[in-house]
């Protein structure tokens, strides 16, 4: 399965998502870059990474949502094919409107890096078919991460929440959400379910010598969606 | 390259310059008498500012150089040095043709006056540091004082700091593992911001800042420049504060992480093309005037620049504002001739300023023109050599009484638990996690150990062949026994932070440092100086690690009160393949291992957190540090964790044993308490929180401890056993051999997780 992670200027998590795909999980990637009207021949699978692109100075992902090569993403989830966005790529994801809601300062107004659990839910997704129900520990990393929705009853309903905070033990709990984001929210996808977007890393979380391999859990998926010939 | 209109110089007479504007310029009489007499002439104003900033002290280590000369800096038998001191960072090489570039600097006077922007700034200035010598940075670390816990303004300016610090790391994505944070009524009016770059590079691949061959261009790349940070390193950085220096904020440069990181990243690919780039330097402290002139010195050449090419962020700049100014996030570079097209590809693929704006010539002189004028004709010799000075040295007449004070003399408080959850909760001992939760630690995806969770981090370098290395690297200054007796302090200093090193199965290799005082020109201080000097030189050659880089911080005073003298350490270890040997940590494992301790129990108070924090006083004579007993525990760790005996290790330093293991208890997988019983001649509170030197708590299983044993004494290193790990408090039981024990502290960790994890809420916002 070849992947492509967008690297835009002040992207800082690409070589970590290109580590994780291909020296972890052993798959053809590469970079795609940003004033490139095309991705690479032949991308299964799209990763817009973590980072400050453009040194986020407007909103986080503003910019970026604008560049050229996010018409070559929207056109390639248009198609069906999967997109994933990590922290600023779920920023970006948002501003581009490719994913609904935005992802505001959190409630502390600091920045905070640590692990947390995530639970995975809602319709399959090509990155998390099967895994519903699982919890996973995965770091954070952002100071823009908590989720808003206009409408969140209604955007409820649709079955687009993919990932929610909890504790360890699975348990929704106010402790729990880093961020104070609307209903624990921690990762959400589009209508199709082709694009999603969280604020965990899960390329942080692909060795056991960096503290957890849950995050395997969402490529391992999209590799089994895409053998399957279920993915785009 | 863009549609707005390029800003341009102006022409305006120059100010006329007398003995009085060289005065204001922090120039000597001597001095200015000096420049008259190599110039043969008066010089311009613009030459002024250039001959005033390379010879103030934050340039040209006037005070200091004399006495740096005597730190051991080559290669030893255990490590070898790439790079040593003098160029823009130190170089060591790791195995596998692979390289550790670090350095470590301060930016104590910008912190204080505009805490988020200076810290900020620091941490970008060691970066560019560390990426010039052709090096990706992989690590980040930070050693902060600040002033006494409950002091008005010690919140904002942890505030600030810890931002800026965050800000600056976490955009430009390089991990922020570790650092020391303490607080002491010492830096009340001047904190202290040390920070610490760690960069991985190919070791046949290097770069320096040397303006080499005949006729090459010379680059300037980056940020354009502004009239920030005029004067930041002669007048902000060399001389002592004073009420009101609120003033000196237009001198603290504005920092930006996302134009450092294009820098960076350009850079990289720059040096990645055989043969075009052929010296680089960071304009940093005094901008352009010290990169020129230091790369033209190295080379032996001459160096000529037309400042109308120079990149400018406002209208109406004149040379001498553009030859001082601190602007941030810009790079000199002297590319090979004929080949600026491939260079100016690169930063334009970047989307980077760049421009020639001169060339390397065999003159010996830094000619600078702008609109068909020369400005500035110097001869590069004497300003790169700068002054030198023996400042007169003393020691000092308070140190007498303060050594010769016997804390012993004491009475052993009425409450021990109250005491150690006082020691616990201190903001120089509680838990920092206010701290690093706002620095990503853990980004590029090689942080093995976190902050908070041993004595050392630790992060991953893969070898070419695929194996996984681990570089571990710690900070360390126990300031307050630097105060009280700097030539020992240092020792303890250096032997401190190689334990670190140590408790995470890493063998120390390189040392850089950070060195902190007040104000040279004062006898008192020039002798804390040179005695640290020579304790770090001391302590460096019995651990037989050299030092490869080092930043002076001087005049580090506020109407008149210097800080501590504070000679910050930072070292950097290798751990040969970290599957095969996981590195340690410090918490307690799991219930029923055996808890050890691997040197000697005495009752040395002298300097120690219990002292301050329970009786308010600093004072006493600093713990004695055997080189030979620190040699043969740190031997002892490092054989007994490669053979896989320990289950944790971790270092005894501020609030001795009793901290330690309340640390050990608090910090592993889950919360767990502690049963220890002792056979001790000590009283109960001298036992508790001595600092004695060369000390490590280990934790073996139980089917181990006869192993250990035997490791011990095949070294002859002392290796007592302690107690056991379980339980749901930290219980301690002590008597003297053969006679009675009674429970002196049985606290439950309830209790101790509250004072350590509520601690450092006292200087949060």
């Amino acid at each position: 399965m070849n992947f492509a992670v967008v690297r835009f200027p002040g992207s800082n998590c690409d070589q970590d998502a290109v580590h994780a795909v291909v020296d972890v999980l052993g798959q053809p990637g590469g970079l795609a870059w940003h004033k490139d009207r095309e991705l690479p021949p032949a991308t299964d699978c799209v990763i817009v990474p973590g980072g400050f692109s453009y040194g986020d100075y407007l909103r986080a992902g503003a910019m970026a949502a604008q560049s050229p090569i996010m018409a070559a993403v929207r056109a390639f989830a248009e198609r069906g094919g999967p997109v994933l966005g990590i922290c600023n790529g779920y920023q970006i994801l948002t501003e581009a409107r490719l994913l609904e809601g935005a992802l505001t300062r959190n409630a502390s107004l600091k920045f905070v890096c640590k692990d947390v659990h995530v639970k995975v839910e809602g319709q399959g997704t090509p990155f998390s078919r099967g895994l519903a129900g699982r919890v996973l520990r995965m770091p954070i990393a952002h100071a823009e991460g908590r989720f808003v929705h206009p409408d969140l009853p209604a955007f409820e309903r649709t079955g687009r929440v993919i990932f929610r905070y909890v504790s360890a033990a699975g348990a929704l709990d106010d402790d729990a959400n880093p961020n104070g984001s609307s209903a624990a929210i921690a990762g959400t996808c589009n209508a199709a379910g082709n694009v999603v977007g969280l604020m965990p890393h899960p390329e942080r979380a692909c060795e056991t010598l960096l503290g957890s391999a849950d995050g395997r859990a969402l490529f391992d998926t999209v590799l089994g969606a895409f053998a399957a010939g279920g993915c785009a | 390259m863009s549609a707005i209109a390029r800003k341009t110089l102006i022409k305006r007479p120059q100010p006329e310059v007398t003995p009085q504007l060289a005065r204001e310029h922090g120039l000597s009489a001597e001095e200015y008498q000096r420049v008259l007499g190599f110039l043969g002439r008066t010089p311009s104003y613009t030459e002024l500012g250039i001959v005033s900033v390379m010879w103030s002290e934050h340039c040209s280590y006037k005070s200091s150089r004399i006495h740096l000369g005597k730190l051991p800096t080559r290669t030893t038998a255990r490590t070898r040095v790439i790079q040593g001191p003098g160029e823009n960072a130190g170089v060591i090489d790791i195995g596998d043709g692979q390289a550790a570039v670090f350095k470590m600097e301060s930016h104590n006077h910008p912190s204080f006056v505009e805490p988020f922007q200076g810290a900020a700034t620091g941490v970008g200035g060691i970066l560019r540091d560390v990426f010039t010598m052709g090096a990706r940075p992989i690590a980040n670390l930070n050693s902060l004082r600040f002033g006494r816990p409950d002091h008005p303004r010690t919140r904002h300016l942890v505030d600030g700091v810890v931002a800026g610090i965050g800000h600056y790391g976490n955009c430009i994505g390089v991990p922020t593992v570790g650092g020391e944070v303490q607080f002491h009524a010492a830096y009340d009016g001047n904190i202290l911001v040390n920070a610490f770059t760690l960069g991985l590079a190919r070791a046949d691949r290097i770069f320096l800042g040397t303006a080499s061959g005949l006729g090459n261009p010379v680059l300037y790349v980056g940020s354009k420049t502004g009239r920030d940070g005029i004067h930041g390193a002669s007048l902000l950085a060399s001389s002592e504060f004073e009420a009101g220096k609120e003033g000196h904020r237009p001198r603290v440069q504005v920092g930006d992480p996302f134009t450092e990181k294009l820098l960076l990243e350009a850079c990289l690919e720059l040096m990645a093309v055989p043969d075009l780039l052929i010296g680089i330097q960071d304009m940093g402290a005094a901008g352009l005037t010290s990169s020129s002139v230091e790369m033209a010195a190295r080379a032996g050449s001459g160096i000529e620049l037309d400042l109308d090419q120079v990149p400018l962020r406002e209208d109406g700049m004149v040379p001498y504002e553009v030859m001082l100014s601190e602007s941030q996030e810009r790079m000199l570079m002297v590319v090979a001739r004929g080949r600026e097209a491939e260079a100016l590809a690169i930063f334009e693929k970047w989307d980077l300023d760049c421009a020639v704006i001169g060339r390397v010539t065999d003159s010996g002189r830094i000619v600078l023109r702008a609109h068909d004028t020369t400005y500035v004709d110097l001869p590069i010799e004497p300003l790169s050599e700068g002054a030198k000075y023996d400042r007169p040295r003393s020691r000092p007449t308070y140190l007498d009484e303060l050594q010769a004070f016997d804390p012993r003399t004491l009475p052993t408080p009425a409450d021990l638990a109250a005491a150690l959850l006082a020691v616990l909760g201190s903001p120089t001992v509680a838990s920092k996690e206010w701290v690093y939760r706002q620095y990503d630690h853990m980004v590029q995806d090689g942080t093995v150990i976190r902050p908070g969770a041993a004595d050392a981090a630790v992060v991953r370098v893969v070898a070419p062949d695929g194996r996984q290395k681990g570089l571990a690297l710690a900070v360390d200054c126990p300031s307050r026994l630097c105060y009280l007796d700097p030539y020992e302090g240092a020792r303890l200093t250096v032997a401190e932070c190689a334990r670190n090193l140590v408790c995470v199965g890493a063998q120390p290799l390189a040392v850089t440092d950070c060195l902190n005082f007040g104000n040279p020109e004062k006898p008192e201080i020039m002798w804390q100086f040179v005695e640290c000097v020579r304790g770090l030189s001391d302590m460096c050659r019995e651990l037989d690690i050299p030092v490869v880089s080092g930043n002076v911080s001087l005049y580090n005073e506020t109407d008149g009160k210097a800080i501590y003298p504070t000679p910050t350490v930072g070292i950097v270890g290798l751990i040969d393949d970290l599957t095969a040997r996981p590195p340690l940590t410090q918490g307690f494992q799991r219930a029923g291992d055996a808890i050890v301790l691997l040197g000697l129990m005495t009752d040395e108070l002298g300097g120690s957190e219990f002292l301050e924090v329970v009786h308010g006083k600093v004072a006493g004579a600093v713990p004695r540090l055997n080189e030979a007993l620190e040699l043969t525990v740190q031997r002892l760790t490092l054989d007994a964790a490669r053979a896989g005996l320990l289950q944790s290790a971790h270092d005894l330093s501020e609030g001795g044993l009793a901290i330690g293991l309340a640390e050990c208890c608090l910090t592993g997988p889950t919360p767990i308490g502690a049963r220890i019983q002792a056979a001790t001649p000590l009283r109960a509170d001298h036992w508790l929180f001595s600092e004695g030197a060369s000390r490590i708590v280990v934790t073996v299983r139980p089917d181990d401890l006869p192993r250990l044993a035997e490791l011990a004494s095949d070294l002859g290193a002392p290796a007592l056993t302690l107690g056991t790990v379980g339980g749901s408090s930290l219980s301690v039981e002590l008597g003297p051999a053969g006679g009675a024990r009674a429970v002196v502290v049985d606290v439950p960790l309830a209790d101790l997780g509250a004072a350590f994890h509520r601690g450092f809420a006292r200087v949060a916002e």
